[in-house]
């Protein structure tokens, strides 16, 4: 085992699919010579050459349009967007071609492309450097959506989105690329070092997508969020002292409905967490998933705490940010209800 | 006098009740045009993209560089595939009318594009087409009632019910999928062309979209990425003059030709009369050796004529006088082979007469096959049940239980 952060682990994943599958191609802006703006690709063209690590025109339509016509010829692209803000110029080319292609021509051809964007805020990055846009994905019927929260899922999660046939939208939630972040943006930044998944095995492994994970076992509420929020809500319900289960969803398309299920049946109360905003957010769609499948168990009505529905603010990135506080408040009003 | 800034809005030359006016068009005289040696940097032969490639003279004969001097038995079987894309068109009008099928889009007056295109091209190439080169599928030698079972979304529909009619494939032809939303095919067909020069294959790849088309950014991406990648593409621009009701102008500004639109990316442009079957072949292996011999991509700009309306849902005598399309200056693509062919000794107007019975007897007998694999009110019909697969590879668990629920509830 070695000690990476997610930066590396992601990285290493990548070097193993290029080392393994000659058809894996990485693509995206600054993501060859220069390593990406985030260092995720760094020395990958420099070990697999400049025509398997592309570097791109700034185009994210033309990234995804001409890595689709790579999938269909027989290469598996790994596209970069170089944050989740700017992946609409995309959004047409993964709608209605990318997600619906290989239904239009009846498994005739498919484009087995991941394309990874670090996503969401706590960066002091303002309204175009923090969204988390991954609800607008789920909503879209053909390609998988998924985030991980921790360097060893990273890398088996990205791992699994290469080897997919299917199309895989792989956010990463960039404030926890080098360490996990409680939500508390007044203390020292941990490492990964500190964390049991900061532990990466340096081989091939995958983690599949499509399963969530309890990282926390509970009895009182459940909590499901996904991405930096999971590391928020464990700090808030050590804080808080409600002995919460705390499930990282890992995969929101599709989704894993039985552990949600199993969790909510024992604790009959459920806080479910995300840093996009609130309104038609992916926390509605678990609301109402969690509500059919558990209502006869449910002790009182579910909470949700994500983003207030405003543009990412500049200046009030801490009174935005669904922080320990929120989740805290949430606890306690399904606790007494 | 103060000069003001002002908004210009195109305007097409005539309008309904006006008389048909096409001086706008730049027509080269056949065999004017130079052929320059495929290696040639893109604004050394600026010019292509500002004349017209044509062979074809007005006595049907032909000349100049660009003839591809092809055997008399070629262009029979180029006529042939044109005359069968006319008599598909025709007969899939007619059952539209019919309220046999739910759409249709035919190609009338544009169907040496895409026959003579393909018949340049080789059979790895592959083709990634917009909704106006059925041309492609029959020279391609996929059979009419597979093409007409799509357009049925009956049970030997190639995309099994969930496209509409037109929106064809096949993977052992090599013809990609069409998509409704315009120009997506285009920077797809750079990404296949990319990956097939990675792979250090020689097939390369083609694209067609209309002029309005080009007005997308996919246009743009496309272009882009070609020129950065060299990829071995051939990019087509189809000016058939109309966007539906919107004159080409509208996406080309008129005062530049499409083909012009290449050089500033650093990629030959070149204008070719659309329907002038020996120039549309010509330009099209100049642009495939370019592209097989590591000279990159190059953009086609074929200059033609949309003859009949957008669609089946479309009336173009609401939008452009009705004598637009006899008016036409470049004539029509199978009338001029035909001419050709008659001129050489090789063809005659009896046989021509009997061809055209002949496949019209071809379509229709098809037809006749097609709805025997179900129509939209008869069965047999396609399994409802199967729309939940390929969404992905696997049927996932919500999707397995939505379908449950639909076979639960009994259909309809
Ligand atoms: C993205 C998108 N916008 C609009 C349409 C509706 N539409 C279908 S065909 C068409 C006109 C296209 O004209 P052109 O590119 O010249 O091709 P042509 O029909 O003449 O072959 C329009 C506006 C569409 N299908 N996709
Ligand atoms: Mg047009």
């Amino acid at each position: 085992m070695a000690q990476m952060n997610m930066i590396q682990a992601l990285n290493s994943a990548m070097d193993i699919a290029l080392s393994r599958d000659p058809s894996v191609v990485i693509m995206g802006e600054d993501v060859g010579y220069f390593g990406g703006v985030f260092r995720c690709t760094d020395g990958l063209q420099r070990k697999h050459g400049d025509h398997r690590v592309l570097d791109t025109p700034i185009a994210e339509g033309g990234i995804v349009g001409t890595a689709i016509g790579m999938g269909v010829n027989g290469m598996r692209p790994v596209a970069e967007i170089q944050f989740a803000d700017y992946i609409y110029p995309a959004f047409d080319q993964i709608v209605s071609e990318l997600a619906r292609l290989r239904h239009r021509s009846a498994g005739d051809f498919f484009a087995p492309i991941t394309i990874r964007s670090p996503s969401g805020g706590g960066i002091r990055g303002g309204q175009t450097h923090s969204q988390s846009p991954e609800g607008i994905f789920t909503h879209v019927c053909g390609i998988k959506v998924v985030m991980p929260s921790n360097p060893y899922d990273a890398k088996g999660m990205l791992l699994s989105a290469i080897e997919d046939d299917d199309p895989v939208v792989f956010f990463e939630p960039k404030r926890i690329y080098n360490g996990p972040f409680d939500g508390d943006p007044d203390k020292p930044a941990r490492p990964w070092t500190t964390h049991p998944k900061g532990e990466v095995p340096e081989g091939h492994y995958t983690v599949p997508l499509g399963k969530a994970e309890i990282v926390r076992a509970g009895t009182d509420a459940t909590i499901v969020t996904y991405g930096t929020m999971v590391h928020v809500a464990v700090a808030a319900t050590e804080k808080c002292g409600i002995d919460a289960e705390i499930i990282d969803v890992r995969s929101m398309a599709p989704l894993d409905v039985a552990t949600l299920r199993t969790s909510v049946e024992k604790t009959g109360r459920c806080v479910i967490v995300h840093e996009a905003t609130r309104f038609s957010g992916y926390g509605a769609e678990l609301s109402a998933t969690i509500q059919e499948e558990c209502f006869w168990h449910l002790e009182a009505p579910i909470q949700r705490v994500a983003g207030w529905d405003t543009p990412y603010p500049h200046a009030f990135e801490w009174e935005y940010f669904p922080g320990q506080k929120r989740i805290i408040n949430a606890l306690r009003t399904v606790m007494e209800a | 006098m103060i000069q003001k800034s002002r908004l210009h809005i195109p305007h097409p030359p005539a309008r309904p009740g006006e008389a048909p006016d096409f001086s706008y068009l730049k027509i080269s005289a056949p065999g004017e045009v130079p052929r320059p040696d495929v290696n040639t940097p893109a604004m050394e032969m600026a010019d292509l993209a500002h004349s017209m490639v044509r062979v074809l003279k007005d006595d049907d004969k032909t000349t100049g560089p660009w003839n591809p001097h092809l055997e008399p038995e070629v262009l029979q079987v180029g006529l042939r595939h044109m005359m069968l894309t006319r008599a598909f068109d025709d007969r899939m009008q007619r059952v539209q009318r019919q309220g046999k099928i739910s759409f249709y889009i035919k190609s009338t007056g544009e169907e040496a594009v895409a026959v003579a295109q393909c018949m340049a091209l080789r059979p790895g190439d592959m083709l990634f087409p917009s909704y106006r080169q059925q041309g492609l599928q029959i020279a391609r030698g996929r059979k009419l009632v597979d093409l007409m079972c799509q357009c049925l979304s009956n049970t030997r529909d190639m995309c099994k019910g969930r496209q509409m009619p037109i929106m064809y494939h096949s993977r052992e032809g090599n013809l990609f999928s069409i998509s409704g939303n315009l120009t997506t095919q285009y920077p797809q067909a750079v990404g296949w062309a990319m990956a097939a020069a990675m792979k250090g294959e020689d097939n390369l790849a083609a694209s067609w979209i209309g002029d309005g088309s080009t007005a997308e950014p996919d246009f743009h991406h496309a272009l882009t990425f070609a020129s950065v990648y060299q990829a071995p593409v051939i990019l087509n621009v189809v000016n058939n003059q109309w966007a539906i009701s919107t004159f080409q102008a509208f996406a080309g500004g008129g005062r530049e030709p499409f083909a012009a639109r290449g050089l500033g990316y650093g990629i030959p442009g070149i204008r070719v009369d659309g329907n002038d079957f020996l120039a549309v072949y010509a330009v099209t292996e100049w642009a495939a050796e370019r592209a097989r011999t590591g000279a990159g991509p190059t953009l086609i700009e074929h200059v033609t004529y949309r003859a009949s309306a957008h669609s089946t849902s479309d009336d173009p005598s609401r939008y452009r006088p009705k004598e637009d399309s006899e008016s036409w200056p470049l004539g029509d693509p199978i009338k001029r082979l035909k001419q050709y062919l008659v001129q050489l000794g090789v063809w005659t107007e009896k046989q021509h007469k009997a061809l055209e019975l002949e496949l019209e007897k071809h379509a229709s007998d098809s037809w006749k096959e097609a709805v025997t694999y179900g129509t939209m009110s008869e069965g047999p019909a396609l399994d409802p049940s199967d729309m939940f697969e390929d969404v992905y590879k696997e049927i996932p668990e919500h999707l397995k239980r939505q379908r449950e629920q639909m076979l639960a509830e009994g259909g309809k």
